[in-house]
């Protein structure tokens, strides 16, 4: 099938108006050792029909909550999403449409991004968030960025070892060219929460910035005072990143502790798990560094009648005016996705958000409750936790193994990030997982399956 | 209150925010669940009050703002994105449709390996897909956005130069680049080289020459360029910066002028990325998601980020053993959304399907650049590919600039061309109208072209004052800047409304 609407006579007339006789004449200018050479190796194109029998053939051979039970968590979950969030963003006047560098033909995009933007102030409580990044991950990477924008005579930047793994890898992927800093990791206590003591005593005048989960990687929420305590002795920035943006609806918001950058992953708000992607980075801050933030921002104007309305702004921290000295390369908002994230917080409202945080502490606290007194399962950490937790397993690889057939994933192995957690198992209970469901994961240790 | 009085038919009427709707105690959410009260379970200290402000609206209520704001768009199902370099083509539907099955939407990245292998086994087959449209050896699909994708080729050039035991300090970048270009060359500790294009529109080969030393990493290259025109002396230039042991790094933004037609791998390209949301049709969505995967030559797998997607004996897998790669630049596996549409795409078009789609990106883009050349300064007079640059040289004698031809372009219905870039071209009006354009569709839009450098002439003012009929006036940008409102406050809006 092809997407290309000229019929023969189509291309004839066209032809004629430009004034050659054929398409080629029109690329005859390229080196023929090049065109000879360009053809693709590539089966010829099919039908719609055919197009969606084959990707249903490959989505068959996913594994999906329908089919199996997922305690799966550690950056993506599996949350409710209303019919709200998809009938807007399919709408083709948002998803076909382009960044909004035309504000008066884009009101809806930029709107929705002011609306997004106050949204998720609200919900982490700091002053200013931009339209949006790649991934939770690549924030936390702009975020240490800014930090030392903000801090360039410092070199020091202390990371939890509990922020989850693969942030952790981004991090250095992205700060391995940039001269002179240091990472230092901070370890975790009994608690599962970031060794106070440790940070106490590390942190110093070299130090830019600290970065901590919150909740971690282990689905420990953070006490982040002692954190802030440390910042404000040596003059850091604490950066907080969350990975379950759903806690913040419960959680005392990362604004009200005294962060400076607070960044995550919205892929909670209204967003399929979709094999990690496409989700949303949020990026928020304190006003006074707004200048120095990466990414795009949407701020209220009004036109020359005096009304509202909303534009790009700020823009000369962008690549596009300042090329080489932008704050960021970046020029996406995942704008999509942003919109999706607002749909979701709009259609759950106030009550709504803080509910099904709670089903989710409610259930996760039942599960962990249980796998402990009737399965016996070994806790790993005390500390207070929202959705998910850590538990430590007798022979945990056989297990997985003979589960693999069973369609029964009872949560994350921890060994491939944390060989000291070898034994352990990172279980995620969301409000998507029934009451069966947890009594079958119960079975599954039990071994009355 | 406003909230409670009828808004005007007038769609220049205000139209009120999120939460300047609704009513306390409103939802549209419904779970009915008793539940032990979170203190219970969680230290109080830890816990936030309910949040300040936040939306309290019914279901329709949320829907019809969502769905009034959208009318406020322009979008390619409604009307004509002429936007040079931007590749504004048709978002196909069954895409949307394809991606949509529980077996794409809901798949987690860290489930066992078995349970995503069809998931794994569609980004093998696309890495291999998109190498062979670029006639390279390897790709990588992790890059979530062709920025992130420049970055990412970036670091790979970086890490094969240190494994030389040089990682070198500058990268040469042509005037016409993207604005990413320098900027992700900053991000990967490099110092950015101008090196200017000649006066008929492309990169000679005696300017990178001249440039071109024992410190340059490598040349980043956008061909065609953006000025649309096929950088004819790539081959040599690639010689020239290969003999000092340089790479040469290829901007794929434009893509679609190349399939079937000419091989960035045969050019002598090392590294580069292309962008799923423009050639290879996945919807813009307002500014995102895209992606933007990365191809290199043999010599630089190695270097590819991990994990690498494998074929093994059970199956495929993720290799994490890859003690040279660059590391991880994106959580998980991409943007596996988009890639999944680009997946379908592809298989729809096939091989001869991408080149034709590419032939009639050209031929479209001439067919413009051929109607509108009596009535706008075309910016060079080499043959273009699939996107022409003109100028407002004409219409500036006259008071009138490209700014005010893309405004009262507005009022013609029509998205204005991408504008002011390249920088190095005074007054630019970049189109590309891509192939999924019907020729009646380029005729209304060069007759509103040709009207408005009439207007020019006989009533500049119109053309000054334009945009008349969108839904907002020209906006105040310089304002926006000044007193910096980036959110909704409570009391921002009872000063306003007081």
């Amino acid at each position: 099938m092809g997407y290309t609407p000229h019929t023969g006579s189509d291309k004839n007339r066209m032809l004629q108006a430009i004034g050659v006789d054929g398409v080629e004449s029109l690329y005859g200018h390229i080196p023929q050792s090049l065109r000879e050479r360009a053809g693709i190796g590539l089966p010829p194109g099919i039908s719609e029909r055919a197009v969606k029998k084959e990707m249903g053939v490959l989505a068959a051979r996913n594994g999906t909550p329908e089919d199996c039970s997922l305690f799966l968590g550690g950056g993506i979950y599996h949350h409710f999403i209303p019919s709200t969030v998809d009938a807007i963003i399919s709408r083709a006047e948002f998803a076909t449409s382009y960044t909004p560098y035309q504000p008066e033909v884009s009101q809806g995009t930029l709107q929705a991004t002011f609306e997004y933007q106050t949204l998720m102030c609200q919900l982490t409580g700091m002053e200013v968030c931009n339209a949006g990044l790649y991934d939770g991950a690549s924030a936390v990477a702009e975020a240490v960025l800014m930090a030392r924008r903000i801090q360039k005579r410092r070199h020091r930047v202390l990371l939890s070892r509990s922020l989850h793994p693969q942030y952790r890898a981004v991090v250095a992927t992205y700060l391995r060219n940039m001269e002179g800093i240091e990472i230092v990791e901070v370890p975790w206590d009994k608690s599962g929460q970031s060794d106070a003591e440790f940070v106490a005593n590390t942190m110093d005048d070299k130090t830019l910035c600290i970065v901590t989960g919150y909740p971690n990687f282990f689905g420990v929420i953070e006490d982040l005072a002692p954190m802030r305590d440390a910042c404000n002795a040596h003059g850091a920035l604490l950066i907080t990143v969350t990975t379950e943006a759903l806690s913040l609806a419960l959680l005392k918001p990362p604004g009200e502790w005294g962060a400076d950058i607070a960044v995550g992953e919205g892929q909670s708000l209204g967003l399929p798990m979709s094999l990690g992607g496409p989700g949303f980075g949020f990026f928020t801050c304190r006003k006074q560094f707004v200048r120095t933030m990466p990414g795009r921002l949407v701020g209220e104007t009004v036109d020359h009648e005096g009304q509202r309305g909303f534009v790009l702004t700020l823009a000369t921290r962008e690549q596009h005016i300042r090329r080489e000295k932008a704050t960021s390369n970046i020029c996406t908002t995942q704008s999509l996705c942003t919109l999706a994230a607002t749909v979701f917080m709009a259609s759950m409202g106030k009550s709504g958000m803080r509910h099904i945080a709670e089903i989710n502490v409610a259930r996760a606290h039942e599960a962990r409750e249980r796998l402990l007194r009737e399965a016996g399962l070994t806790p790993v950490f005390d500390g207070p936790f929202f959705n998910e937790f850590v538990l430590e397993v007798k022979d945990l690889e056989p297990m997985l193994g003979r589960l693999e057939s069973s369609r029964v994933v009872p949560g994350l192995a921890l060994k491939q990030w944390y060989p000291e957690l070898a034994q352990c198992l990172l279980v995620c209970v969301t409000e998507m997982n029934e009451r069966e469901e947890i009594d079958q994961l119960v079975r599954t240790f039990t071994g009355k399956n | 209150m406003s909230g409670h009085s009828p808004e005007k038919t007038n769609h220049r009427a205000p139209r009120l925010l999120l939460f300047e709707r609704g009513s306390p105690g409103r939802t549209a959410f419904s779970w009915p669940e008793e539940l032990p009260s979170p203190q219970e379970l969680i230290p109080s200290h830890l816990l936030r009050q309910e949040i300040t402000d936040f939306p309290e609206l019914g279901e329709l209520e949320v829907l019809r703002h969502f769905t009034n704001l959208s009318h406020l768009n322009y979008s390619i199902e409604g009307q004509f994105y002429p936007l040079g370099s931007c590749t504004m083509k048709y978002n196909p539907k069954v895409n949307e449709a394809v991606v949509r099955l529980p077996g794409m939407a809901h798949i987690h990245p860290l489930a066992p390996l078995p349970l995503i292998q069809g998931a794994l086994e569609l980004l093998y087959n696309l890495e291999r897909m998109l190498a062979e449209v670029c006639g390279m050896d390897h790709v990588t699909l992790q890059p979530a956005a062709g920025a992130q994708g420049e970055l990412t080729g970036l670091m790979l050039i970086r890490a094969h130069m240190s494994a030389q035991g040089n990682p070198r300090k500058k990268i040469l970048v042509p005037d016409t680049a993207h604005g990413t270009n320098p900027a992700s060359s900053t991000l990967c500790g490099y110092e950015v080289t101008q090196v200017p294009s000649n006066n008929r529109g492309f990169l000679e080969t005696e300017k990178v020459k001249q440039v071109m030393d024992e410190d340059v990493a490598a040349l980043m290259i956008t061909n065609p360029n953006t000025f649309g025109i096929f950088e004819q002396d790539i081959q040599s230039i690639a010689e020239v910066v290969h003999a000092q042991d340089g790479l040469v790094y290829m901007d794929g933004a434009n893509m679609n002028a190349l399939m079937g037609i000419a091989k960035p791998g045969q050019m002598g390209v090392d590294v580069l990325h292309v962008n799923l949301h423009k050639t290879f049709s996945t919807p813009h969505g307002g500014g995102g998601p895209g992606a933007g995967p990365v191809g290199v030559k043999g010599f630089l797998r190695d270097y590819l980020p991990v994990p690498r997607i494998q074929k093994g004996d059970g199956g495929f897998e993720l290799g994490e053993d890859h003690p040279l790669s660059i590391g991880r630049v994106r959580s998980f596996l991409g943007n596996f959304g988009i890639l999944a549409r680009a997946y379908a795409y592809i298989l729809a078009l096939g091989g001869d399907g991408l080149e034709e789609t590419s032939r009639m990106a050209l031929l479209n883009a001439n067919y413009i650049r051929k109607r509108l050349e009596p009535y706008y300064h075309l910016a060079f007079s080499a043959p273009c590919m699939h996107e022409c640059v003109f100028t407002d040289r004409l219409q500036q004698k006259l008071g009138v600039t490209t700014m005010d031809i893309a405004k009262r372009l507005l009022d013609y219905g029509f998205h204005p061309p991408t504008i002011y870039f390249p920088l190095v071209v005074s007054g630019a009006i970049m189109i590309e109208p891509t192939e999924t354009e019907t020729p009646e569709i380029l005729d209304s839009f060069t007759d509103a072209m040709i009207a408005i450098a009439r207007e020019a002439k006989e009533s500049p003012e119109l053309v000054k004052t334009a945009p008349h009929s969108t839904p907002v006036s020209r906006l105040d940008e310089a304002g926006a800047a000044r007193r910096l409102v980036l959110r909704w406050l409570a009391e921002d809006s009872v000063k306003t409304q007081g």
